[in-house]
């Protein structure tokens, strides 16, 4: 019994030793060749889909290149940025004039804003009974997440919404408890079209809701919502389309109840698209356009306008022109819509002033 | 004195009883988790999980080796540094301690233990990140040893204790000096109950995921060396599980699985290893 | 025999140097020596993450001072700050997990270690074991599919049935809240309980039981009265470690707690605790007061930790009663 006890004991020494080893050899042998670059980027969540797909295709193309990217947030992302632990930022809200002067006397160079995709928010909800489409105005988004609105037969809620029989049950409202781009751009519209928001509670990745409870990352929210009757919450449109939700529709500022989806989530850029500042930091949310969907937003790369790597900075400019060509042609499938045509030329222009 | 017979026997029967409904309800609550994860992560665990490398989203496939091989760095980093600070400490204080000194660092050990995980994770950040300017394997071993210290400590000390005097007396009085008799006698006495204290911190630190956050961070690729951004089981889980891509629920799932079973296997390991020496003992 | 004495602090005088090498040359001292710079290795680390934390968090307590601890708003767009709410959270679901935990995961420590035949108490030991592995994601997933659900539509409806009376069963039901919190806690936290206590039961001298026996006590009282009084400081150390964990747990919680800070006097209700939001909110937070209000966040989780660690070790020297494994 001793001498099998030994043997087994032995074997399993030697067996997790080879296993050790074959697994540091099939590490090492895989790792690219030659002189790999190495990048790593951190920020927003929002676009992480259709960036780890862009990482990954560029790295098919280019084998010696490795773009680590992570989502670890917008404000992570600006965070990492100033301190200097990654090589660029994503974010979904773009960085405050204090911000920018604080990255400048840090790192003693300018740091510039390229957007990339569009996104937009959908407000999603589960009414016991009703399978259909709701259409919602500012004023009743406003209100519901203000805590005003507290039944979903409310008459704002019920006189755009004729024909259907909406229950006299509180509403559950849901929205993200962690900071995030999603929440930013929602806030952001609220702030625009309700002015008690705006002073009450404000903009930013997190604030002090008045009311309800907080689900942790989409899927919180997601699932908060599919599980709790009669509540409502917010979403990334590709999130509610990847999980078949229902969402409503809104008014815009032009009066039309839009459906968000990709035609009407361009149609909201192009009017930015025409007065796009210099340094692409713009909101579209409550965007003019008769097809505008109002809550869409620009979600944006970070990238330092002085890179003293000379390998770093030839990869950068070279992924950030085929992002612009190539790339966008991979946005849609994923319900990401792509960067109007005036934005793309003005960005072709701007990656020139990276040095 | 019949009827106060029949009444501790009652009791007796009862109590006994209700342990054993504790068992039952903690147990099958338990094998209900186990179960779960099977019956969702089972159909994802393929050869390639364990071979390929993440696949980005809408392509199906791909696996998590990188994750596997990061896991197991973090792991052996965590443990080359908790476990001999932890186990010396133990040591110290059961065997050598004075009574102020000792105190105190029992106290800041059930301290450590309740710092959270996030806010050790923001600790290696600033001590090991930022000077680095790197995120990296080593901050990402280093924070989670850190926070492997605390049971390792509680345990070895513990057991350690519950070695009868008689056994270190014997020792002594064989003429062995202090140190030779903890070493040869004490510790093996305890080793077993030590050792459960070690493998259940070594299986929550392996589950760990918010001081990866910060430090190890995340990488798509092989991580090559120890400075290097990492990926691991613990932040592949949790990024994959709030996605809205059933595939990467899947894995996720499937991950969670792999890393019960790495437990698993370090825990059988540890016991066969040492299983002369624990067998050595009674009870 | 070599001399044991505990080594001297504080400025050594000539002849103590002299005396203190010499002890050194005995495998003793050199032990000693070894052990104690390791465990002041341990305070070490935790000074130097409490003094990190302290001055990571100054904007913030510069700001707002002790109302830090009475304010009960959570703003970050305006910048007002306050904790009350988190460590009403944090003591609330703490609290639920452990009055759960304990009772469970004691008894069926006694049951493994006393009562079942060793085969099967090792091999569900080794079980509860592989549990503590489990991510706190994963507990979190689960709860979020199974115990919320279970929560809203049958247990919080029964409890408000049938205690409805008291206010901790009263207002609106959402299935997530303190008392789900609670609960995933408790079932996070009880494989530490039960392997822990198990094994410092079987530690026991089976003298001790025997005696007991002898002297006409029935299974139960022995292991009542005689058994678990003795193994007594290392379930209480289980607990500890079970406290501390349930203090600084996180994705779990914050994923079936309701993310809502605010002060009620319901279970059911939603609520937030100090870990949750620090890891909801860190990775987001820009502005500079905004990260050192959640790191003073971390700082007040420390100090309720030494608060209620120090009253439970008081609760224990006032409880404390011969014939146990310590002296």
């Amino acid at each position: 019994m001793k001498k099998q006890w030994s043997i087994l004991r032995g074997l399993l020494i030697v067996g997790s030793l080879l296993a050790a080893g074959l697994l540091w050899q099939a590490q090492r042998s895989v790792a690219a060749p030659a002189a790999p670059v190495l990048l790593n980027g951190a920020g927003a969540t929002f676009p992480y889909p259709i960036y780890s797909k862009w990482f990954d295709e560029y790295h098919k193309l280019h084998p010696d290149i490795q773009i680590n990217y992570q989502s670890i947030g917008s404000g992570g992302g600006i965070r990492q940025v100033l301190a200097g632990t990654v090589d660029f930022g994503a974010t979904d809200g773009p960085m405050t004039d204090e911000q920018l002067q604080d990255y400048k006397g840090k790192l003693g160079h300018d740091i510039l804003h390229f957007p990339t995709v569009l996104g937009a928010d959908v407000p999603t909800y589960n009414i016991p009974g009703f399978s259909g489409q709701l259409k919602f105005t500012p004023e009743a988004l406003a209100g519901i997440f203000l805590g005003k609105i507290t039944r979903w037969n409310d008459p704002a809620i019920a006189s755009v919404n004729p024909g259907v029989n909406l229950p006299g049950n509180d509403i559950v409202v849901v929205h993200r408890s962690d900071g995030s781009g999603t929440t930013y751009v929602w806030v952001d519209y609220l702030c625009k079209v309700s002015e008690e928001w705006r002073t009450k509670v404000g903009r930013g990745t997190s604030v002090n809701w008045p009311v309800g409870l907080g689900g942790k990352g989409n899927e919180g929210v997601a699932g908060l919502v599919k599980q709790t009757p009669n509540s409502v919450g917010y979403v990334e449109l590709i999130y509610a389309i990847q999980n078949k939700m229902p969402y409503g529709t809104v008014r815009n500022s032009a009066g039309n109840f839009i459906n968000a989806d990709l035609a009407s989530v361009t149609a909201a850029a192009a009017g930015a698209a025409k007065e796009m500042p210099e340094d692409f930091r713009v909101s579209i949310t409550n965007a003019p356009g008769k097809n505008a969907y109002p809550i869409s937003s620009f979600t944006w790369l970070l990238v330092p306008a002085t890179i003293a790597d000379g390998a770093k900075r030839t990869t950068i400019t070279d992924f950030l022109h085929w992002m612009l060509t190539g790339g966008q042609n991979l946005a849609e499938p994923l319900a990401y819509a792509r960067l109007p045509k005036e934005v793309v030329s003005k960005e072709v222009k701007a990656i020139s002033r990276i040095r | 004195m019949n009827y106060r017979m029949a009444w501790r026997k009652s009791v007796n029967a009862a109590m006994l009883s209700l342990t054993g409904l504790c068992t039952l309800l903690t147990v099958s609550v338990l094998f209900f988790i186990l179960g779960y994860l099977v019956w969702n992560g089972a159909g994802a665990i393929n050869w390639d999980f364990f071979t390929k490398l993440p696949k980005p989203v809408g392509e199906t496939g791909g696996g998590m080796a990188n994750a596997i091989v990061g896991s197991a760095k973090l792991l052996l980093l965590a443990a080359l540094t908790g476990v001999p600070i932890g186990f010396m400490g133990g040591v110290y204080l059961a065997e050598f301690g004075g009574k102020t000194f000792s105190f105190l660092v029992r106290y800041t050990t059930d301290l450590l233990n309740g710092v959270p995980s996030i806010v050790m994770g923001i600790f290696a950040y600033t001590m090991v990140v930022l000077p680095m300017k790197h995120f990296s394997t080593l901050a990402g071993g280093l924070a989670l040893g850190v926070m492997m210290i605390p049971i390792a400590v509680r345990s070895t000390e513990e057991f350690l204790r519950t070695v009868p005097s008689s056994l270190r007396e014997g020792a002594l009085a064989l003429g062995a000096s202090k140190w030779k008799a903890i070493v040869t006698v004490v510790i093996p006495a305890a080793l077993r109950g030590i050792l459960t204290g070690i493998v259940l911190d070594l299986a929550r630190v392996a589950g760990e995921t918010a001081p990866l956050l910060f430090t190890a961070f995340n990488n798509r690729f092989w991580s090559p060396g120890w400075n290097q951004p990492t990926a691991s089981l613990p932040v592949m889980i949790f990024t994959y599980a709030i996605a809205p891509y059933e595939d990467w629920h899947r894995q996720a799932w499937a991950a969670g699985l792999v890393l019960l079973g790495l437990v698993l296997l370090a825990n059988i390991t540890a016991r066969v290893v040492l299983a002369r020496k624990l067998s050595s003992v009674a009870g | 025999m070599a001399s044991t004495a505990v080594m001297v602090e504080g400025a050594p005088r000539p002849g103590r140097v002299r005396a203190f090498l010499l002890r050194l040359r005995s495998g003793d001292e050199v032990a000693h020596l070894i052990t104690l710079v390791f465990a002041s290795a341990i305070l070490l680390i935790t000074v130097l993450l409490v003094f990190e934390l302290y001055r990571n968090s100054a904007l913030s307590r510069e700001k707002f001072g002790w109302h830090f601890l009475t304010t009960r708003t959570w703003d970050p767009v305006f910048e007002n700050f306050g904790a009350l709410p988190f460590i009403f959270g944090t003591v609330v679901t703490s609290a639920v997990g452990l009055l759960l935990a304990i009772p469970l995961g004691v008894g069926a420590a006694i049951f493994l270690a006393e009562l079942a035949p060793p085969r099967i108490s090792d091999a569900l030991a080794f079980t509860i074991e592989l549990l503590a592995a489990v991510p706190s994601v994963i507990y979190g997933l689960l709860a979020i599919f199974t115990l919320v659900p279970l929560l809203r539509t049958v247990v919080q409806p029964f409890l408000k049935k049938h205690l409805g009376f008291i206010p901790l069963f009263q207002g609106p039901n959402y299935g997530v809240g303190l008392l789900a919190a609670g609960i995933i806690l408790a079932i996070m936290i009880v494989p530490f309980i039960i392997s822990i206590s198990r094994e410092v039961l079987i530690a026991v001298p089976v003298e001790q039981r025997e005696a007991a026996l002898a002297l006409g006590a029935t299974r139960w009282e022995s292991t009542w009265k005689v058994v678990v009084p003795y193994a007594r400081a290392g379930i209480l150390g289980s607990i500890f470690l079970a406290m501390a964990r349930a203090l600084g747990e996180t994705m779990a919680v914050t994923m079936v707690i309701g993310n809502d800070p605010k002060i009620t006097s319901s279970l059911f209700a939603p609520g937030y605790s100090i870990a949750a939001v620090i890891a909801n909110e860190f990775t987001e937070a820009t502005s500079d007061l905004y990260i050192h209000a959640l790191i003073e966040l971390g700082l007040v989780l420390f100090v309720l930790t030494i608060i209620l660690n120090g009253l439970a070790r008081l609760l224990i020297l006032a409880t404390q009663r011969k014939g146990t494994a310590h002296p």
